[in-house]
C-alpha cells in the first residue's frame, strides 16, 4: 500500500464519520461542525487531485462564509434542539430503505460504467504554482466569461432576496 | 495511485447520506446542510472526473473545476437564500419543525 492510498482511506473514513455525525447528532451545532470537518476532509481530496483553487474555493466559502452563515442563524434563531416524537413513524424505516435502494443503484452504475478506471496520479509540482493558476484564470476570463458574469448577477439577486424575505413590511408588529 | 472509482464510490456513498439526512431529519437547518453535503459530494466526482480526463489527455484542462467553482457561487447564492426563507417561516410558525409546517394540510 502506498502512501496515497492510506491517505485516501484515512479521510474518506473521516469523509463518511463526520457525514454520519451530520445526520445523528441531536444538536443542529455539532451538526454544522461535523459539516465543516467533512468540507476539511474533501478540500484536501481537492487538493490530491491537483485542483488547488478549487480546494482554497472550498475551505474559504464552504467551510468558512457558508458555514458561519449557519451558525449564525442557528445561534440567531436559538433553535440547537428540537423536541423529539415522530409524527410520521413509518419515515425513518421507508427513507433508510429508498436511501439503500439509491446507493445500490449508484454503486451499480458506477461499478458498470467505469470499468476502464484510470489510475489517478499524485499531481506534480507544477500543478499547484502560479502558472497553473494563471492558465486556469486565462481560461475563466475568456472561454467561461459570460458564465461568470451571470453568477455575479446570480449573487446580487439572491443578496436583495435575502434582505426582502427578512425585512419587516410597514406595520407588522416587531 | 487511487482508482478513480473509489472517489466515484465515495462520492456516491457521501451523496446517499445527504438523501438520507434530507429524508430523516426534521430539523429544517439540518436537512439544508443535508443538501449541502449533497452539493458537495457532486462536486467531489466532478473534480475526480476532470483529473481523470486530465491525464487520459496528457494536458491540464480547468474545465471541470471552473463547473465547481461555478456551483460553489451558486451554493453560496442558494444559502443566503435559504436562510433568509428559514428566518421568514421561524418569525410565523416560532419552529423550523418541517413537520409543523402542513397548514396548507386539508
Amino acid at each position: 500500500m502506498d502512501f496515497t492510498l492510506i491517505l485516501f482511506i484515512i479521510l474518506a473514513v473521516t469523509a463518511v464519520a463526520t457525514a454520519a455525525g451530520l445526520l445523528l447528532s441531536r444538536s443542529a451545532v455539532y451538526a454544522a461542525l461535523f459539516l465543516v470537518l467533512n468540507f476539511a476532509c474533501v478540500a484536501v481530496f481537492y487538493l490530491i487531485l491537483g485542483a488547488p483553487f478549487v480546494a482554497m474555493a472550498q475551505v474559504t466559502v464552504y467551510a468558512g462564509a457558508i458555514m458561519v452563515l449557519f451558525l449564525f442563524v442557528i445561534m440567531l434563531l436559538g433553535v440547537e434542539k428540537l423536541p423529539k416524537g415522530d409524527v410520521l413513524p413509518w419515515q425513518r424505516p421507508l427513507a433508510i430503505v429508498a436511501a439503500a435502494i439509491l446507493l445500490a443503484e449508484a454503486g451499480f452504475l458506477l461499478f458498470e460504467r467505469a470499468r476502464t478506471s484510470s489510475l489517478l496520479a499524485l499531481p506534480g509540482a507544477e500543478a499547484n504554482t502560479m502558472d497553473s493558476l494563471r492558465e486556469m484564470a486565462t481560461v475563466l476570463f475568456n472561454q467561461y466569461l459570460l458564465p461568470f458574469e451571470v453568477t455575479s448577477i446570480l449573487l446580487l439577486v439572491a443578496m436583495v432576496g435575502a434582505i426582502v424575505l427578512t425585512k419587516r413590511e410597514k406595520g407588522e408588529p416587531a | 495511485m487511487i482508482p478513480l472509482t473509489y472517489y466515484l464510490v465515495l462520492s456516491a456513498i457521501l451523496f446517499t447520506m445527504g438523501a438520507l439526512g434530507v429524508l430523516i431529519r426534521r430539523n429544517a437547518l439540518i436537512i439544508f446542510m443535508s443538501v449541502e453535503l449533497m452539493l458537495n459530494a457532486a462536486n467531489l466526482a466532478f473534480v475526480a472526473f476532470a483529473r481523470s480526463f486530465e491525464l487520459t489527455t496528457g494536458q491540464p484542462v480547468f474545465t471541470g473545476q471552473l463547473f465547481v467553482f461555478f456551483v460553489i457561487a451558486v451554493a453560496a447564492a442558494e444559502v443566503a437564500v435559504g436562510l433568509a426563507l428559514i428566518v421568514a417561516i421561524f418569525r410565523t410558525k416560532h419552529s423550523i419543525d418541517v413537520d409543523q409546517m402542513s397548514s396548507l394540510k386539508g
